[in-house]
């Protein structure tokens, strides 16, 4: 059997193969490196330039805790280093509007697998050009950095939405959520500014770990708890306020009422509240019982106090 | 069941057919103090079972009314169980709901009780006490009632972000016909001064910065579709001029639901004419965002919107000496009359074609809706479509073929062939 001269080899060699060495000198190999990162967006610019100082083009760039095994090439740890990512951000807004950077950021928070590379693609490009390339969108890594951006900035929106707060008997709101992207460092901002006079507590339990606001600033937090069923998010009885019930329910008959049963449409409603939310939305839950004598003598307690102290005001 | 449970539910019940939800159109923060804010963006913290944005606490403060008018179901005639919160009532439950992240602010309205003055009156308390009293910086949307006086209706603008009266039927004569005790003259005067009003605001703010705010997210209302007989262009004229002449933030369009049955209106069994609905929204949008005129969505000739396709794409096959449209050099202008191609995407092409020529790829990857762009784009002057002699009505049936999801509502019976 003739096998034509032009067919491909069945295997491409991975690794680059060394020109044979004529009289001419030969190119130097390009060694290609795996750097691996500590997982925050600083070791990531830090990263960048360590590639930009040691002019070494990575073929991967990876979070160390989930790092996969490497055959070829050379693996390369960075420390973080606070002084070079500051020097990559300076340059990032050198050549590009104010806001690109956070949108870095954002795109990196989203933890898709490869952000790494496109945003490492995106600063090179950026520094290369003398125009500012954000709005290049024939380019496939400033459309990506632009449509994760969207996917996030929706997730966020959601989150400002769907975040339920219960009140604890000590008076600190507190709500679970499980969002798609790691989105609450970019939580604390608009409920900072939404609720100065109150302690709030926003936990992600996908992640486990929470942002804690004490009216002077938001810290975070590691819940270390058994008073929260993760898979309602519900406060357990004690520790939370005697109010919480009655409002809980008002807000659910609320849900109801103002629904208008003619234009039932559920096909839109689950393309606006996707079901995966539903777990933590309060109007989502099971109704509260008032059959049960308990329940019913604490919300009559709970509505005859809200009574009164209206009365009074 | 609780007291205060029943009252919501019969409040709450009532108010539902102002479709308004909107937290939009205003900015401001609380310095660092009190309770709440707002974004500029509004938020829908829940979406009921139709579908509809819940954004604010919507309810009437009551429900009795000495008004009879048709199409309304808290009319007076009609035997329902009547309500009436306290003002402390609606206080507390707004400043519970917003506290835990349910909400973005109350919207209040009523029936109206004993005269307009009396009932406005209380609304104006109501706001005033949560701004003052407790401090409270969320969206408060309060509803002008027709005939009241205009020192509460400025008062009502200090402190409310939005303010709104409803027109409901889009003709004087079916006014008359439908609520006999309400007249345009009482609807338009108040959102006449209102307007005045918040023009002067503006300028005055623009010279002294600390000057007060005057509902800084404007006037909005609401028009009833489906319970006379306007045609959409007559309907979208009114609103058009809304716009134009009133300045108003947002018209609102609600098809009609019947909720009583009564000779002058369409039987209790009719469905609401979602889609006709459907329909008046796009055409808004396209009035509001994309710089068309209603002769334009709907002309002389043509007073009703087609319902089978988009009004953007029905006036495309209306005026096809407007296209093609060159990618790569048209006025953003001219590319936003493009069907398929909205605001975000139109904006994207104008930035994105300084860098590089735009081929039909680089479109839909950036989200443009291609399959019906096609035939009216070309891209370094070649037709996107490849369909030079395609005619209006041969486009109609392929963009029809591609895009049939609201077909099904029209078949009704299935024919047995």
């Amino acid at each position: 059997m003739v096998t034509p001269n032009n067919q491909l080899p069945l295997f491409t060699p991975v690794s680059p193969v060394r020109q044979n060495a004529g009289s001419y000198a030969p190119k130097p190999y390009k060694q290609q490196f795996l750097f691996l990162y500590d997982g925050t967006f600083n070791g990531l610019l830090t990263t960048i330039f360590e590639i930009y100082e040691r002019k070494a083009e990575p073929l991967r760039i990876e979070a160390a805790h989930k790092n996969q095994p490497f055959l070829f090439g050379q693996c390369l740890s960075v420390e973080t280093n606070l002084d070079k990512a500051q020097r990559v951000m300076l340059g990032i807004e050198k050549k590009t509007s104010q806001g690109a950077l956070h949108s870095l950021y954002k795109a990196f928070l989203a933890e898709q697998p490869g952000i790494e590379m496109i945003i490492y693609r995106w600063v090179k490009y950026a520094m290369a050009s003398n125009m500012n390339i954000e709005t290049n969108f024939t380019n496939d890594d400033v459309l990506r950095i632009k449509q994760i951006n969207k996917q996030i900035s929706r997730e966020v929106h959601r989150m400002h939405a769907f975040v339920r707060f219960q009140r604890t008997a000590d008076n600190i709101y507190f709500a679970t959520v499980s969002p798609d992207f790691d989105v609450l460092p970019l939580l604390a901002d608009h409920f900072e500014r939404r609720y100065p006079d109150q302690q709030w507590v926003i936990y992600d339990t996908k992640r486990k770990k929470g942002i804690y606001f004490n009216m002077t600033e938001t810290l975070d937090i590691e819940l270390e708890t058994t008073s929260v069923a993760m898979n309602s998010g519900t406060l357990d009885e004690e520790i939370t306020h005697e109010e919480e019930q009655l409002f809980k329910l008002l807000w659910q008959n609320y849900f109801v009422a103002t629904n208008i049963t003619e234009r039932k449409n559920m096909k839109l409603h689950i393309k606006h509240v996707p079901k995966r939310y539903w777990k933590y939305l309060s109007e989502k839950q099971p109704e509260i019982n008032l059959n049960t004598a308990q329940t019913q003598h604490s919300l009559m307690g709970a509505q005859a106090r809200y009574l009164n102290t209206k009365k009074a005001a | 069941m609780l007291r205060i449970q029943e009252k919501l539910q019969i409040l709450a019940d009532a108010a539902k057919y102002d479709v308004s939800c909107s937290s939009s159109g205003v900015k401001k923060s609380n310095g660092g103090k009190g309770l709440g804010n707002s974004d500029g963006m509004g938020i829908c913290h829940s979406y009921t079972e139709d579908g509809r944005c819940v954004s604010l606490l919507k309810v009437l403060l009551t429900n009795h009314c000495i008004f009879d008018c048709a199409y309304c179901v808290s009319r007076k005639s009609n035997d329902i169980p009547r309500a009436a919160f306290t003002v402390n009532e609606v206080v507390e439950l707004t400043i519970n709901f917003y506290r835990r992240n349910y909400i973005e602010g109350l919207f209040l309205s009523s029936g109206i009780f004993k005269n307009a003055d009396y009932t406005m009156e209380r609304l104006v308390r109501i706001a005033k006490l949560l701004r003052t009293e407790h401090n409270f910086h969320g969206y408060i949307h309060l509803k002008t009632i027709p005939g009241a006086s205009p020192e509460l209706l400025l008062e009502a603008g200090l402190y409310a972000d939005r303010l709104s009266v409803n027109i409901e039927l889009p003709s004087e004569k079916s006014l008359q016909h439908l609520a006999p005790e309400k007249n345009y003259k009482e609807i338009f005067e108040p959102m006449n001064f209102l307007s005045t009003k918040l023009i002067s605001s503006k300028e005055e703010r623009k010279i002294f910065k600390k000057a007060p705010k005057f509902a800084a997210a404007g006037q909005s209302t609401q028009l009833i579709v489906g319970a006379s007989p306007e045609s959409d262009r007559q309907i979208l004229k009114l609103a058009g001029g809304l716009y134009s002449e009133q300045r108003l933030k947002r018209v609102y369009y609600s098809g009609y639901i019947p909720v009583m049955s009564d000779t002058r209106l369409p039987s209790l069994t009719s469905l609401p004419p979602l889609l006709r609905e459907n329909r008046m929204y796009q055409a808004d949008w396209l009035m509001r965002f994309y710089g068309f005129a209603v002769d334009e969505i709907a002309p002389e000739n043509v007073p009703f919107l087609d319902t089978e396709l988009d009004p953007k794409m029905a006036y495309a096959l209306r005026n096809p000496a407007m296209f093609p449209v060159e990618i790569n050099t048209a006025d953003y202008e001219l590319i936003l009359r493009v069907p398929g191609i909205g605001v975000k995407s139109a904006k994207m092409i104008v930035a994105a074609r300084k860098h590089a020529f735009l081929t039909l790829e680089n479109l839909k990857k950036m989200g443009v809706a291609t399959n019906r762009a096609q035939y009216f784009i070309t891209c370094k002057g070649v037709l996107a479509s490849q369909m030079p002699n395609a005619k209006p009505e041969q486009i109609r049936q392929l963009v029809m073929s591609n895009h049939n999801k609201h077909q099904k509502k029209h078949t009704g019976q299935l024919s047995l062939f």
